[in-house]
């Protein structure tokens, strides 16, 4: 079907998902890490936010997979490839691409925004709303039209009714084969909630998020849901192609970030003396520069690599993509200090602590102690951090974009979406629904994650735990 | 009503506790921390409730007071002052009453108070509250205050942070505190658990002529059976959220009518049990979630029968004495730890280890640049020797540095100067991975058990550990083998190796940490406090498994403690250190018997011993332990030295020899 392209950031994001995976593996087989994460998914607020932030994750995942479709074969056999790259997400969401406006258009509307002339078939010129190339083009008469989007609707709410039923089911089915009991008990007791974990939650809100993806289905490929933009392309498709970017930026970046933090955090407090002295004065350093200022100088430095290498990119999205890779690392480097000086007070705590001498006078070595005592030890402080701090780099991505130091212009993301929303709002009647939109979607995953950050740190931190 | 307060006439008495029940959280796995409690006070009567930990003695302190965590809550009972039933009053009233008619004290000084305040004003905020005649002329009540319980210039402190206060002299800040009030009745939960004992010795002589003075009642709380019988007048023994037994101290030290309370007294230690393992009181305090059918003490009692364990026993009374059982005390035989004598260790042993002049200093930096404007001379030319299979206690209070002699030994930290000789090698100059290599001879064992342990490892990974750094056994079948070996050793069953440390007591967190330590087949462990974090009955375990050891392994000890009993019990000889440096050191008998040094009469004089009838003269000593950044000039301890001369204010004396290699650095041997 097409040539796969690997990205950057494609090939980390996927090492980064491994790497959670054999994480969740080993945290598996040590009860004392898994005893916190039952704590996590026992709370319904966590369960709750932990299946939207899921539903992000999916998209997130599916607009990683990319490709060059193939458009023609040569004479010899051989592919012809296009020169777009596009992901199993433009795959699956393929109407909501192609549908293309000239310019803004209304949600739901059947009209665009702007006036034009108009040529009618006898060769008089009227000036009005011109009908949308896509939205409601198989409508005759326009008035018809929230009629036939309620008719929409109902399709999509029943399959996304439909499927949640048959999962739930499916569900029920495996509980009560494993618990020996009729289908119908189990089914009654994971909706109300009567089981150890809030599986009621997880479905409930399962329900809506089918519900909400039946109706993007039905209605999403019939009429623009969010409206079009400047250049008429679907709302909905930028702010959907957007979680790609927000998630990239959230998690790629304490990627960078984390070696570094845990590294010289750990030296620091371990070793003390000049060690310890060198790094806070990096530290130290590097907090005193304007963080702005920094990625604003970094960022005009890969613009003109970029603009002096033209040719050695094959595609637009490879350059945007370049450019998000380097936006992560330099909000890394700029980043880390906070869980670095975090774990240098930490680890001056532990070092004095009795296992450490006790490891000390048995011979342990020095890398092995920091391996084996105090890491384990600090590492509640690094997860909380990390889930902390993701949605404060998601929230950051919007405002660098905002100042056009963030990410490409030409890559969806929210940041791009508000930027390009600012003109518009001095415009009368207002253009309102790109800014609503980003707004919708970073919220709902900043909330989410900020509700699951909350579980996370009470079910870690052991200070708090007493405290319940 | 089957309690004690029948035995008194509860007309006299100040406070009395009917059928006070504490429960914490809720369901069935609710905690009944008290249940059943029945006590009453006499004024100006000293009562100990006396207790392990984990038996609810605490809980009933501050249910008498109201001031149960969240979780708590009392579910039945009434507690009267003066006929008024504390727990129906409202919150306003109850506020009134603490602080007012009822003084609370706590174990812990250091976090009682707010180190933001100044004293002089935190005691002012109790007086205003709870002194009416005394608003207008705060300041005069507070000196008066300080003065009395015996600080001072108590002007000039009442300026003062607590953090410019010692630990003694913040435990009498809290007293003052309490006292403002003009209570009837203190309560003093462990109110010396945390501080030295000629510390100690000062705070209970001080709460003891208040009592004389002010004729207030004081409800004891502690776990010490030597502080009850130098202050109480009357003791009731908790047990598992029950009162077991409850008489006046005299007869409860002559002849203790609960089996608990008589095994208690056996399983201290002491000179006279040398030669023979201490009794043990097996197993633990029972969780008190569950519901219990009979007796609660029956699992951990030698002379338990059938019809303990079916019903609940009923309280026996004789005279003023009461206890919770079946039987009388002369129906129930206990019998001796049985007498394993110790194979006699050889009379010239080898020498394992010397020291000589070992000298640990901290720099004390100021300033920006951080120089270093002083040393704390923590240790201070320290030497000293150990032999093959004994037992060297090293004894002193907290800060003289005994801690550091332990750590400087095993080059945990770098002394600053001295040698270290371990059978022809000089450890101090040693370096990287020949100390390295060396290490698996010599161990340490810590005060805390719980915080010695990684407690994100399991057990087996934490006993190999040594094994594993040491590379001495690669394959890890042979491993697992020896980590079970290593339990066994110790008393625990094999399927400890594959839990976490959190899932053990203190006792038995103790012995994983000695396991730990043998698995490296060391000549010499350091025992730093190994006990002083245990309950007494727990402690004649681990001190019994550590005197077994020595005799089947051939160990040296090197066991640094305040517990002068434990000293008297385990040690061969024995060194008293003050400030940093050792001041008397010799044969346990020697210096324990016929001490020498001034400063060593005064420690073993001010040790609270659980014989309330022989009454021993306390040396008590005046001041704190000066600071080790600067010591006095001459003999460090002559500030506080009762029988000092013009000469100790000058030079630091020379060491003295006497007999059996009996030394002692005091002027007064000169003579």
């Amino acid at each position: 079907m097409g040539k796969p392209v690997f990205l950057l950031t494609d090939i980390l994001i996927f090492v980064l998902v491994g790497l959670t995976l054999l994480f969740a593996w080993y945290a598996h087989r040590h009860e004392h890490l898994r005893a916190p994460w039952r704590r996590v998914v026992q709370s319904r607020t966590a369960l709750g936010a932990l299946v939207v932030l899921g539903f992000y994750v999916v998209v997130g995942l599916l607009d990683s997979v990319h490709y060059q479709p193939r458009i023609d074969t040569r004479a010899n056999g051989d592919a012809i490839y296009s020169g777009e790259v596009r992901s199993l997400f433009d795959w699956i969401a393929g109407p909501l691409r192609a549908n293309q406006e000239k310019t803004y258009s209304a949600p739901f509307a059947v009209h665009l925004y702007a006036k034009e002339n108009i040529e009618q078939p006898d060769g008089s010129v009227v000036r009005d709303y011109p009908r949308l190339d896509h939205a409601g083009a198989h409508l005759a008469n326009p008035d018809d039209r929230w009629a036939d989007v309620a008719q929409h609707a109902e399709r999509g709410l029943a399959w996304g009714l439909l499927v949640w039923a048959v999962g739930v089911l499916l569900l029920a089915a495996v509980r009560a084969r494993l618990r020996r009991t009729a289908l119908a008990e189990s089914v009654g007791t994971l909706l109300r909630g009567r089981t150890h974990y809030p599986w009621h939650v997880a479905l409930w809100t399962l329900l809506v998020m089918c519900l909400l993806i039946g109706l993007i289905a039905t209605v999403g490929s019939h009429y623009h849901i969010l409206g079009t933009d400047k250049v008429g392309e679907d709302v909905l498709y930028q702010a959907l192609k957007s979680v790609r970017t927000g998630l990239m930026i959230g998690t790629l970046t304490t990627m960078v970030m984390l070696p570094a933090a845990i590294l010289l955090g750990l030296m620091a407090g371990y070793f003390k003396g000049w060690v310890d002295d060198v790094i806070q004065y990096i530290y130290t350093t590097l907090n005193a520069i304007p963080g702005v200022l920094l990625i604003a100088a970094a960022i005009l430095m890969l613009h003109i690599y970029l603009s002096n290498n033209a040719d050695e990119f094959t595609s637009v999205t490879e350059r945007a993509d370049l450019r998000l890779l380097f936006l992560c690392l330099i909000l890394g480097i700029t980043s880390w200090t906070g869980l670095c000086r975090l774990l240098r007070g930490e680890t001056f705590k532990l070092r004095e602590l009795e296992y450490v001498q006790a490891a000390h006078s048995m011979g342990v070595r020095h890398f092995n102690t920091l391996l084996r005592h105090i890491l384990p030890n600090v590492l509640h402080i690094v997860l909380i951090t990390v889930v902390i701090d993701f949605s404060g780099l998601v929230l950051a991505e919007a405002v660098l974009s905002y100042i056009n130091i963030g990410v490409d212009p030409s890559m969806d993301s929210w940041g791009n979406m508000i930027n390009g929303a600012r003109l518009e709002l001095a415009r009368e009647p207002v253009v309102w629904w790109s800014l609503a939109a980003a707004f919708v979607f970073m919220f709902t995953l900043v909330l989410a994650a900020n509700l699951f950050a909350d579980v996370v740190r009470d079910a870690f931190d052991p200070r708090l735990r007493n405290s319940r | 009503m089957t309690n004690a307060a029948r035995d008194t006439q509860p007309g006299e008495s100040l406070l009395q506790v009917r059928g006070l029940r504490v429960e914490l959280g809720t369901g069935d796995g609710a905690v009944r921390a008290v249940d059943g409690v029945d006590l009453s006070i006499q004024r100006s009567e000293t009562f100990a409730l006396l207790g392990e930990s984990g038996c609810g003695k605490s809980m009933t302190a501050l249910a008498l007071m109201r001031l149960l965590p969240p979780v708590g809550r009392i579910s039945d009972g009434e507690v009267l002052l003066d006929g008024l039933g504390l727990l129906d009053l409202p919150e306003a009233s109850m506020r009134q009453e603490r602080g007012g008619r009822v003084g609370m004290i706590f174990q812990e000084p250091m976090t009682s108070l707010n180190p933001v305040m100044r004293i002089g004003d935190q005691i002012a905020e109790s007086v205003r509250l709870h002194d009416p005649q005394a608003r207008d002329h705060i300041d005069d009540r507070v000196v008066e205050l300080l003065t009395q319980v015996g600080i001072p210039d108590p002007v000039r402190r009442a300026r003062e942070y607590p953090h410019q206060l010692s630990g003694g002299m913040k435990q009498r800040v809290m007293i003052a505190i309490a006292l403002a009030g003009r209570p009837k009745l203190l309560i003093a939960d462990e109110p010396t658990t945390a501080l030295d004992v000629t510390i100690q010795a000062q705070v209970l002589t001080l709460l003891k002529d208040l009592q004389r003075d002010s004729g207030m009642a004081i409800l004891l709380i502690t776990h010490d059976l030597g502080v009850v019988a130098e202050t109480a007048d009357r003791v009731a023994v908790m047990y598992a959220g029950q009162i077991v037994e409850n008489a006046p101290v005299k007869q409860f030290f002559s002849r203790p009518a609960h089996p608990y309370s008589r095994m208690l007294f056996r399983s201290l230690p002491d000179a006279s049990r040398r030669d023979k393992p201490l009794t043990v009181i097996p197993g633990m305090v029972p969780p008190l979630s569950q519901r219990f059918t009979g007796c609660r003490f029956v699992a951990r009692c030698q002379a338990a029968t059938t019809e303990c364990e079916l019903r609940e026993p009923p309280w026996l009374a004789v005279e003023q004495q009461g206890w919770r059982c079946h039987y009388r005390p002369d129906e129930v035989v206990l019998k001796d730890a049985a007498d394993t004598v110790p194979p006699p260790v050889s009379d010239a042993p080898d020498t394992l280890m010397t020291v000589q002049d070992l000298q640990v200093y901290f720099p004390i930096r100021q300033g920006l640049l951080r120089r270093t404007v002083g040393h704390v001379k923590a240790v201070d030319g320290v030497s000293l020797a150990l032999q093959t299979g004994r037992t060297l206690a090293l004894v002193g209070e907290s800060g003289c540095g005994k801690t550091t002699v332990g750590k400087g030994l095993l080059q945990l930290l770098k002394p600053t100067g001295g040698r270290v000789d371990y059978a022809g090698t000089e450890l101090t100059t040693l370096d990287g991975g020949a100390l390295r290599k060396l290490r698996r001879d010599f161990q340490i064992i810590f005060q805390d058990p719980a915080a010695s342990m990684n407690p994100r490892m399991l057990v087996r990974d934490i006993v190999a550990e040594g094994l594993v750094a040491q590379g001495l056994m690669k394959e890890q079948a042979a491993r697992h083998r020896k980590v079970t070996e290593l339990l066994a050793q110790v008393g625990l069953p094999a399927e400890a190796a594959d839990r976490y440390p959190h899932e053990f007591s203190g006792g038995q967190r103790q012995r994983i940490c000695i396991a730990r330590a043998l698995a490296l087949q060391p000549k010499l462990i350091v025992c730093d406090e190994p006990t002083s974090a245990l309950d007494v009955s727990v402690q004649a375990q681990v001190l019994n498994l550590l005197k077994e050891l020595q005799h089947r392994l051939g160990l040296s000890y090197l066991f640094i403690t305040h517990n002068i009993s434990v000293v008297a019990y385990l040690a061969d000889e024995v060194a008293v250190m003050y400030l940093g440096r050792i001041v008397e050191r010799g044969p346990v008998h020697r210096v324990l018997d016929a001490p020498a040094h001034p400063y060593t009469q005064a420690l073993l004089s001010a040790v609270p011993q659980p014989e309330p009838d022989r009454h021993h003269q306390v040396i008590r000593l005046g001041g704190e332990l000066p600071s080790p950044a600067n010591p006095p000039t001459g003999c460090h301890f002559h500030p506080r030295c009762p029988q000092a001369m013009p000469q100790c204010h000058q030079t630091y004396p020379p060491v003295f020899s006497g007999e059996q290699g009996h030394q002692v650095a005091c002027w007064l041997e000169q003579a």
